[in-house]
């Protein structure tokens, strides 16, 4: 189901696909409220991405869902603000006003309570969190140098965040871990022993590196297991890992060659490796290699028309994917509702 | 009723008293800055300690917040209450050395020296001015912001409060700034009656709502002209 470096950095990719209501949007977008009027018209270019900032699913509570939740109690200021902070990365000044007219409270007592914590800020932070310690361990080994460099390197104060909106330079009093010292966290990654000279590779690191996390914690990639729709053999095979986890093998026919085909078991990875190299946009017969029967479903394929694979999800549940080569088509049906 | 000693009197008080108004009304005189009538007791300014207890036991507490309990015993101008009430001035003195209250309490105490850093704040957050917005104004129009070194006084966003109706009386009571106003900075101003050429009793039907605390009045100083 092969995601590409490229579309995944494209900045803000656009979301395609939605639930009915957007039916021709694919991809996150299809789940995302921005889609209609986003800025990359990913629909007309044609593309697909599973990764986007501004992404907003239709889960996302809206600040008037926030405050009616917890039903205008004073009590449960912090609580609100905290969820409007997650939503937005920053409390906007609006977002005050209407906390303070649902809980009845003076926007002078919202301020004050937003003020005082460190955790609520109200201008926008960067994607990136920088932290450099300034306890006394840290400050005795060198922290203002560290913090010196790190408002060099990234052009902004301690406390402000780069107009890119990509970095937010902050210094903390002590991160409790002094052995460590001087010590830098960027968003929960710590650093030890900093001195001016590894600033640049902290943030180019960060730059880079941050990627990768994110694809490791995306909770729209997991691992499926899945067996013949016929036989129902199991198709995993344990002995040949793809992205790190046991590939589906399947047999696979096209024009005149007949071999076996290994799929990335991860949902939302089209990596394959084949015994014969597919051309692009062939559409291959794929067959079950314990019972040999066809594996070929009713349904059409949403992108293409080819026809779709279906396989047994352990667990219960179906997923089909497309057989032409290239074709990014899938369908996952867990029992009840489809996700594109 | 309760029994409480005040510098070896034994005197009475009604329950929920504080130490203050106890000591108040049998004429033990306690300096006060953040304490008013009209507004409810915050212990912001220290200035009001009283020595109670004995012993190694005794304490420093405040007495505008301290309620009065049976058998206490309370010295209101013990060697160490009046020693702590000095270092308050002094401390006070080096941050607001320019306010004719702090001032008048350095002389009063026989406070002649500053030993620290002087500094030339226009506000000791003494909370007056929020209280009196709060409790006699019931705007809530300006508060604390912030927190630590940063704390300060004044409105949202440092922009001009829906809630404020230029009462004036945050100046009006206020101890130490003067010109916390600063009109002379209008977009910041909590509520730039001083500088406003039309004053809120302009508006006569609304003057009994205004409750307004100008002092001088702002209005009358033209008409005078």
């Amino acid at each position: 189901m092969g995601r590409e470096k490229a579309e995944e950095k494209r900045p803000g990719a656009a979301k395609a696909s939605g639930p009915a209501a957007f039916g021709a949007y694919r991809g996150i977008c299809a789940s995302c409220i921005h889609a209609p009027k986003c800025a990359y018209r990913l629909k007309d270019v044609g593309v697909v991405i599973w990764e986007c900032d501004l992404f907003e699913s239709y889960e996302t509570p809206t600040l008037q869902e926030v405050v009616e939740r917890h039903g205008g109690r004073r009590g449960a200021v912090i609580a609100m603000l905290e969820e409007i902070q997650a939503k937005y990365g920053y409390l906007p000044p609006h977002a005050l006003e209407v906390v303070a007219e649902s809980t009845g409270a003076s926007l002078v007592d919202v301020y004050a309570v937003a003020t005082f914590y460190r955790a609520f800020s109200l201008k926008p932070r960067g994607k990136h969190l920088v932290s450099v310690c300034l306890g006394t361990a840290c400050h005795v080994r060198g922290g203002p140098s560290v913090t010196k460099e790190a408002a060099r390197e990234l052009g902004v104060r301690p406390g402000d965040t780069t107009p890119d909106r990509e970095f937010t330079l902050e210094t903390v009093n002590c991160l409790g871990a002094c052995a460590l010292g001087p010590v830098v966290v960027v968003d929960g990654h710590y650093f030890p022993h900093v001195n001016p000279g590894k600033v640049k590779d902290i943030v180019a690191e960060t730059l880079a590196g941050l990627d990768k996390v994110e694809v490791e914690t995306d909770r729209r990639i997991f691992p499926l297991e899945v067996n013949c729709p016929r036989c129902n053999h199991s198709l995993m095979d344990p002995r040949f890992s793809i992205d790190g986890y046991p590939a589906i093998r399947v047999t696979v026919s096209f024009g005149r060659e007949h071999g076996w085909l290994r799929l990335s078991s991860l949902y939302g990875s089209y990596n394959v490796e084949s015994e014969y190299e597919v051309p692009k946009d062939a559409v291959v017969n794929f067959f079950c290699p314990h019972c040999h029967a066809e594996l070929r479903g009713a349904a059409a394929c949403p992108e293409c028309g080819a026809a779709m694979v279906p396989m047994i999800v352990r667990g219960g549940g179906v997923v089909q994917i497309c057989s032409r080569r290239g074709c990014r088509g899938h369908m996952l049906d867990l029992g009840g509702s489809a996700v594109e | 009723m309760i029994t409480l000693t005040l510098n070896g009197l034994a005197v009475q008080v009604e329950e929920g008293t504080t130490l203050l108004e106890a000591a108040r009304f049998y004429g033990f005189p306690i300096p006060t800055l953040c304490y008013n009538d009209g507004l409810r007791p915050y212990g912001a300014c220290r200035l009001c300690v009283v020595e109670i207890g004995e012993g190694p036991r005794a304490k420093l507490v405040s007495s505008c917040t301290y309620p009065a309990e049976e058998g206490l015993k309370v010295r209101t101008a013990s060697e160490r209450v009046l020693k702590a009430r000095r270092m308050v001035i002094e401390l006070l003195l080096a941050s607001c050395p320019q306010s004719k209250v702090i001032q008048d309490l350095a002389s009063a105490h026989d406070v002649r020296q500053q030993r620290f850093k002087q500094e030339y704040e226009d506000c000791i957050l003494c909370g007056l001015c929020v209280r009196m917005c709060e409790q006699q104004m019931m705007a809530k129009a300006i508060g604390f912001r912030g927190r630590g070194e940063s704390r300060s006084i004044g409105t949202p966003f440092d922009i001009k409060s829906e809630e404020c109706r230029l009462c004036g009386g945050c100046i009006y009571i206020c101890p130490a700034c003067q010109l916390r106003c600063t009109f002379t900075e209008p977009e910041r101003a909590i509520c730039g009656g001083c500088a406003n050429i039309s004053p809120p009793c302009v508006e006569k039907e609304q003057f009994g709502d205004m409750m307004c605390y100008m002092e001088p009045c702002v209005a009358c100083e033209i008409e005078k002209k």
